[in-house]
Order: C-alpha cells, then structure tokens, then sequence
C-alpha cells in the first residue's frame, strides 16, 4: 500500500512540476541534449524565459506533434536534417516564422520560401582521402565515386542513416533518377566492405587501410581531430584528409540543423526571440567552436579548424528539395542493393 | 494431469473478474491494434518496391538472427542454471548472481564497446598488425558488425532470461522427482535429459520466448551493425520512405513471427502440464564435481560472464575515469533517481496486474482469458517506437475528443491530460514489457498443483486469500523474477522512453543513448555504468531471495 501511495505522489509531483508559469518556450529538438541544452541555459539567463526541452528523433517528435494536434505544448520543432522540417510543413503543423531580423540573416536556399522553417548550422557531406595511398587529383566528385577506379576503395555508411539519404537526393535533384541509380548501382560495387558503423567507423577504417576513402560529414572529423583524449581516434583522423567535391560545379553537398514554429504555439513571442538568439553571432560561433558546424549567419566566420580549412563552395539546392526526395532517395538505394 | 475446474460459489467480487481481465488485456491491446489498423490502409507501389528488392534479405536475415539467438540463449542458459543449482564446485556461490549481470546491459551498449575494441580500426587489430607487419587481407579476423555478431550481442545480454528461469525451475522442482529417476537407475545426465530439463520445460521456453521477442524488438544493434531485419525495414519504410500502410505490414509479418513461435510450442507441449509431482521437499542433492569436471563447470559459467559482462565493463570503466568528472553533474543523479522511480513502479504495476489476470486464468479457466492474455503478451515483440506511436495515436485522440467536448459543453479547456504525461510512458512500458510478468508469473503458478488449489478451497479460503497464502509463498522466486526483469528492462528501454517522456525528463538511458549514438562512447561510458550500478541491486537481492526460497527449506 505504502508502496502505491509513493507511486501516486510521484506522479502527482511530476505532473504539478510540469504546471505552466509565465514566460517559457517548449523545444521539442532532434539535436541531443548536450548540443542544444547549454545554448538554451544561456538564452534563459539572458532573458529570464524558461526553457522546456525534449530530445528525440525528428521522426518521433513529429509524429508525437501531428497527433497532439491543435493541443501541441510544443512551440518550436528542432531537427538536424531538413527533409524532416520539409516534412513538418507538409503536415501543416507550422506556421510562418514572422520576423525581419531572422530574414535578413538567414540567406534564402536556407530557409523554406515561405519562412515555414529556417536553418540554424550547416553540415558539410564531403570525401575523405588517405594521402599515402589517394592522389587527390584523382578526386573531383561525388559522381566521381562511381568511377572503376575507386573499386573496393570507398568506406560509406548505411542507407537507413538519413544524411546519405539527403546525398542522393540532392543527386537525384541535380542529375536525375537514372543517372543516379547508375551512379549508385556503381558506388556499391566500389564500396570496400558492407555499410556498417557511423560517420566516425568509415574514417577510422580508411586510415586503417581497409578503404581509402570514406565518405563522412566534416564535424564528425572535426570532433576525432580536437578530442585528443582519445588518442586512437586522433592518430585516425590525422591520417586523413579533407577533400572538398564538386567545387567546379554545384558544390559540396550541404544539410542543415533547422527549426520551425508550431501552428499552434502558445509562446510565439518567445518562441521566435529564442530563434532570434540561435542566429545571433555568439550562438552561431558556439555551434562551430563546439560541434564545429558551420554558421548561417553570414556574418559569423567560422574560426579555428573550421577556418583553417578555409572557404568552399556550397551546394544552393534550396533544401525543400531533399525533403520531396527523400523517398525517391530510399528506393534508389533499395535498388542498387546499397544496406 | 486431467485439466479439473474449480468452480466453487463464486463471490460477486470474482463474478467481476472475467470482464476485468478481457477490459484490462483490451486496454493494454490497443497500441499494438492501432499499428494493426494501418495495414487497412493502402499502401500503393512501396510495399511492392520492397517485396522486389529488400523483403527476402529481411525475411532470411531475422530467421537467422533468431536461430541464432536462440541456440546461443539456451545452451549458455540452461547450462549455467543446471551446473550453478545442482552441482557443487568451486566459485558456484559467486557464479549464481554473477551470472545474472549481462542482464544489465543494454545490447546496444554492448554492441558499441565490442565495435569500439574489436573494429579493424579498434586497439586489438591495430595491435595485432603493429606485431606483424600484416595489413587489410593479409589475416582473418571475425567481423564484429555482422550477422555472427549481432546474434553474439544478443545472445550474450540475453541469455539471462532463460538462466534466471531455468534456474528458478530447477530449484522449485521437489527434489523427489528426481531421486525417483535416480532410484530407477538414470545417471546424473540421463535425470536431467529426462527428467529435470522437461519439467523446466514451461520456464526454459518462458525464457527462450522472451530473449526471442526481445530479438525481434532490437533496432539499436543490428542498425548499428547495418543488418537488414524486419525491425530496420519497418523504420525505414515508416520514416526514410514515408509509408506506414507497408510498414504496418512489415509488422505485422514481425508479429506473425511472434504467433507461429507460440504455436508451435503450444502444440508440442500439447495438453501435457507440468505440475510439482509431490510437495514434499528435502535438501536439494547435489552433484559433486571435483578435478577437470569441476574445472568444466567453472570454464563453462565463467565464459558468459567475461564476455557478457567483465569485459565490456571493463572497458567501459577505462573509458568512464577518463570522462566521469566532466559526466557528473547536478543533472545526472536526477537521471539516476528518474531511472529508478520509473523502473520500480513499473515493475510492481507490471507484476500485479500479470497475478490479476494469469491467477484469474487459473481459477476462471476460461478459454477466452487465456486468449486475451497471449494477446497481450504479444507487445514484448513490438519495437519500442512502434509501441509509443501507438500510444500516442490513441491517447492524443482521446485528450483531444476531451478537450473538444469540454470547450463546446463547458467552455473549459483540458489540453492533453494524459499524453506526454508520465502515464503515458509507463502505459507504454507495460504494454512492452507485461509479458515478462506475465511469462514468469506463469511459469511458477503452472508448477503448483491444481489440487493445492481444491485442497485450500475446501478448507473455505478464497481465492485472494488462496493466492497470497498458498500460491505466492510457493512462488516467490517466480515473482521476485518478474519484478527484477521488468525494472531492469524498464532501465534500458530507449525509444519509448525518449519520444513520450514529459518535458526536461531524463533516464540514464536516454543519457548514455544520446552519447553513443552520436558516436561519443567514452563520454557515454558513465551512465551506461551507472545503469548497471542500478541494476546490480536487484540482482543482488534477487538471487538472495533465489537461494532462499525454496519451499521446504
């Protein structure tokens, strides 16, 4: 009995814990907690707005606000791809994002045309090289990876995982189906082992030996690169190189983390001062100093590794894109036996 | 072993008892129904696409992760129940609650420090070459992300299930039995080929089925490891191609799986039961092993253990003094508390409602309780995520058909009282994770005689009172079972827990989930720990309470 009274009052207080006070704006985020959380604590210091947060994946936290309906407590969707957003508009549960401020920082390939949902970092898709054994005059793009030449050379990760899905959308945008199929059909028999691991296990094997290129986003090298902690990951990602495709034509392959009001939003107000925030430049550098993302504030230069880099052509594919193929995408690989 | 009815005057109370169990099975039936329903949906050219392409490499590969899995959960957990409850050799106390560690584990956790170790990029194979100048192709050494691998994962984290079971039968069994066998001549061998093993029969299966369903539910794995099943078709039909009819239909060939596993068994069981043949109890006999055999013994209960449990927690813990500093914060024995809460009251809700209704079966006897009892059972095989949209499809309608008739009657508002609420993730783990309870509930009440049952009645007991008196004490171990594995599962469960959590509401698992997924191992080592700190208690008083529960000791 003691035992359910305990149970009751540990719902009961959850439940009042939840209650509603005065100024705060509910975050449903598909970027993990420890990429989005300090930002938040730092925007409630600034403005003494409470912040309420749920991390999960874009897909969960969509279908969760679609059913919620017009009763959504969300006022503001967070994901790291834009498809989803595109998604989240296709499903009417976005309202436009009404503010001079964030249009005039925000260029136009980076947010929807009607400002139903804006980007707040890009993340580069590039190719990685292993110098001692790639010439990377050989490399050039990512139509490239098809070529004989690369057989049994190229590390890229499964097709479930969501920014190769985005890849050849972008592929299928810029090149159409057929040609991308064959691409794929191609890039398949070039792959050195069966898609296995994430982004970091394709650089890792590369540097091993098992392939010579590995096809990965730039944060995550980033990351393997700055946490010299770990000291493996550091000597693997030192063997590498960063190779930037398609700069003669439309650019490297972009995506981005992204955000959208809800329709329903009951903190509207401070639902857009919190993006407001996420644009301004000491939020945009945090992105690229700690995840080494890249800023959409163009006034931002990314400093550090990112600068060291240096500049590269961005693919402009206006991002809606990727969302209308993400299907087309998914069948593309199904077919060409990409796992 | 004729099936009897008791059917003594019934009490009102117990005349309600029926409707409550089909009511109840029904409630917790209906997110799995839900999931159901969208196959009544069309679902156009995907769901031929995929037939085309994908489905013979899903249908194939779940075949055999499942074989696989099964062999693996059965040899390594029979054994080890057998050798730690009937033979004597050195290290056997300390291997009877040690053994039930692995459990503690999350596969998905396991699955990324095996990677992390054993990758060709990983320490062991970059060292291996460091010695011998070899290179990629020059040598052999198993893929960790394989098929083989994925079936090792699980096998290793869920052999448990059918240990703890078999163990518990194996204890509970009167000792008489198998003297008899004995007397007749069996050796120590043949007693337990023909007589021990099939009496544990209900348990071992209990145990196989759960570390089968648990299988089908895996996504973390074998997504990791990049092995087309049913479970990562299902995603990325439902999210990468945006069809929930075909992925619906996956489902439902998954749930097939599940029924056809149940079937089967069912008929091969067919109407034999298995009930303590005798009451009579006496110090368990015990087998003597001394020399190789005892050195066997010890081998074969220490290999499970390394493997499913010292060494990744070794290297967890190589990673964690590295990271614990940064890890621990204010906000992480908030996650510890949360975990905790969550996991007890679950798995007391979770055992008292699998008492409701597999008691209510054996008083009742009835056909259409026992169906609506493996119907909810069914849930344990489902996804998580698929479990939690189809919670929350249901019960956002119900707040919002509320909320809508409280505005135009009232002109109240209620928003949503019960999604995103905690009552909505405990409803979801329930309905994952009542056929633990159930199963091991079962499998201990199947073991006490029916006439036990007639014996208290004619002494005018009711049936509440029969349960708690009779049945509970003689069944303890089963139920201390049940109530170690949901709280443990609760305490790993993931997707459900991270999609209908209320808001800033954190588990150790989301924390150490949300690290490693974003390929961050070392700093997810801490929670991940920590989720085994929280589960050692448990085991620890179970296998205590194990030791000590045999009837007549």
């Amino acid at each position: 009995m003691h035992k359910i009274c305990g149970l009751a009052v540990f719902l009961l207080s959850v439940s009042l814990s939840t209650g509603v006070p005065a100024a705060e704006v509910n975050i449903y985020s598909a970027r993990k907690e420890n990429l989005i959380k300090p930002l938040l604590d730092q925007f409630s210091a600034q403005t003494g707005i409470k912040t309420n947060l749920i991390t999960a994946s874009a897909d969960k936290l969509l279908t969760r606000m679609i059913n919620e309906g017009q009763n959504t407590p969300a006022d503001i969707l967070i994901t790291v791809d834009a498809g989803r957003l595109y998604r989240a508009m296709e499903a009417d549960i976005f309202q436009p994002i009404e503010s001079e401020k964030i249009e005039a920082i925000v260029p136009a390939h980076l947010r929807d045309p009607d400002n139903y949902w804006i980007a707040l970092s890009k993340r580069a898709r590039v190719i990685f090289y292993a110098p001692d054994r790639v010439d990377p005059n050989a490399l050039s793009s990512y139509e490239n990876l098809a070529d004989p030449q690369w057989k049994k050379r190229i590390c890229i990760r499964g097709s479930g995982n969501i920014y190769n899905q985005s890849l050849v959308a972008s592929m299928i945008a810029a090149n159409g189906k057929q040609a991308t199929q064959e691409w794929a059909q191609a890039l398949v028999d070039n792959m050195a082992r069966p898609p296995m691991g994430g982004d970091r296990d394709q650089i890792k094997a590369a540097a091993a030996g098992q392939c010579d290129i590995a096809v990965a986003n730039t944060y995550y090298y980033a990351k393997m690169l700055e946490n010299k902690k770990d000291q493996a990951q550091y000597q693997a990602a030192k063997k590498m190189a960063i190779f930037w495709p398609n700069q003669a034509g439309r650019g490297a392959h972009v995506n981005i983390s992204g955000a959208g009001i809800s329709k329903y939003s009951r903190n509207r107000e401070n639902a857009i001062k919190l993006l407001e925030f996420l644009l301004s430049p000491e939020a945009q550098d945090w992105y690229a100093s700690v995840n080494y993302e890249y800023p959409v504030n163009p006034e931002v230069k990314p400093s550090g590794l990112l600068g060291s880099w240096g500049a590269f052509k961005a693919d402009t594919l206006n991002l809606s894109k990727l969302g209308e193929l993400n299907a087309e995408a998914v069948k593309t690989m199904d077919r060409a036996g990409w796992k | 072993m004729a099936k009897s009815k008791i059917r003594s005057p019934v009490s009102r109370l117990e005349g309600l008892w029926q409707p409550g169990i089909l009511l109840t099975a029904l409630v917790f039936s209906i997110p799995v129904l839900t999931i159901a329903s969208f196959l009544l949906y069309p679902s156009g050219d995907i769901w031929q696409h995929l037939v085309d392409t994908v489905l013979a490499d899903y249908l194939l590969n779940s075949v055999l992760l499942m074989t696989g899995v099964g062999l693996g959960t059965f040899s390594m957990g029979v054994t080890c129940a057998w050798l730690t409850s009937l033979c004597q050799f050195p290290g056997k106390k300390f291997f009877i609650w040690t053994l039930l560690l692995p459990l503690a584990m999350p596969a998905y956790i396991i699955a990324y420090t095996y990677t992390g170790m054993f990758d060709f990029a990983g320490p062991v194979q970059t060292q291996i070459r460091d010695w011998t100048g070899w290179e990629y192709g020059d040598y052999f050494f198993p893929e960790v992300r394989s098929l083989g691998g994925a079936i090792a994962m699980l096998s290793l984290v869920l052999y448990p299930y059918v240990y703890l079971l078999a163990r518990a039968a194996f204890i509970e069994q009167s000792v008489c039995v198998i003297e008899v066998s004995r007397t007749l001549g069996c050796s120590v061998w043949a007693s337990f080929y023909r007589v021990a093993l099939p009496l544990a029969r209900p348990a071992i299966v209990a145990g196989l089925s759960l570390a089968l369903m648990e299988t089908l539910a895996d996504y973390g794995t074998v997504s990791y490891f990049g092995i087309g099943v049913f479970t990562t078709g299902i995603f990325r039909t439902w999210f990468g191609l945006g069809d929930s009819a075909a992925a619906a239909k996956l489902a439902a060939i998954l749930l097939l799986f599940v029924f056809s596993l149940v079937v089967i068994e069912r008929w091969s069981r067919q109407r034999a039961q298995y009930h303590h043949t005798t009451n009579r109890y006496s110090q368990l006999p015990v087998y003597r092993l001394t020399g190789a055999r005892a050195l066997i013994a010890c081998v074969a209960c220490a290999l499970p253990l390394i493997f499913g449990f010292i060494l990744p927690a070794f290297q967890l813990s190589l990673w964690a003094i590295d990271t614990y500093a940064v890890m621990i914060d204010s906000s992480f024995f908030k996650l510890v508390l949360h975990t905790i809460l969550l996991g007890v009251s679950t798995a007391l809700l979770a055992v008292l409602l699998a008492l409701f209704m597999v008691y209510g079966r054996r008083v009742l006897a009835s056909k259409l309780v026992f169906a609506s009892i493996r119907v909810v059972a069914i849930g344990y095989a489902v996804p998580g995520t698929i479990i939690a949209v189809g919670v929350i499809i249901p019960l956002t309608w119900f707040d919002n058909t509320l909320d809508s008739y409280m505005r135009e009657h009232f002109d109240v508002s209620t928003g949503l009282l019960l999604s995103g609420s905690l009552f909505a993730l405990m409803f979801a783990y329930l309905v994952r994770f009542l056929a633990v309870s159930i199963q091991s509930v079962e499998s201990g009440l199947v073991k006490i005689k029916l006439s036990m049952d007639e014996a208290a009645r004619s002494l005018g007991r009711k049936s509440a009172d029969i349960l708690f008196n009779v049945h509970l004490p003689l069944m303890k171990g089963s139920v201390l079972t049940a109530l170690l594995i949901v709280f443990v599962d609760v305490m790993k469960e993931l997707p459900a827990t991270l999609i209908l959590r209320p808001f800033n509401f954190n588990t150790l698992a989301v924390r150490a989930f949300e690290l490693a997924s974003d390929e961050r191992l070392a700093d997810s080592s801490t929670a991940a720990l920590m989720i085994v700190v929280v589960g050692l208690l448990p085991v620890i008083l179970l296998s205590k309470s194990i030791a000590s529960s045999r009837a007549g000791s």
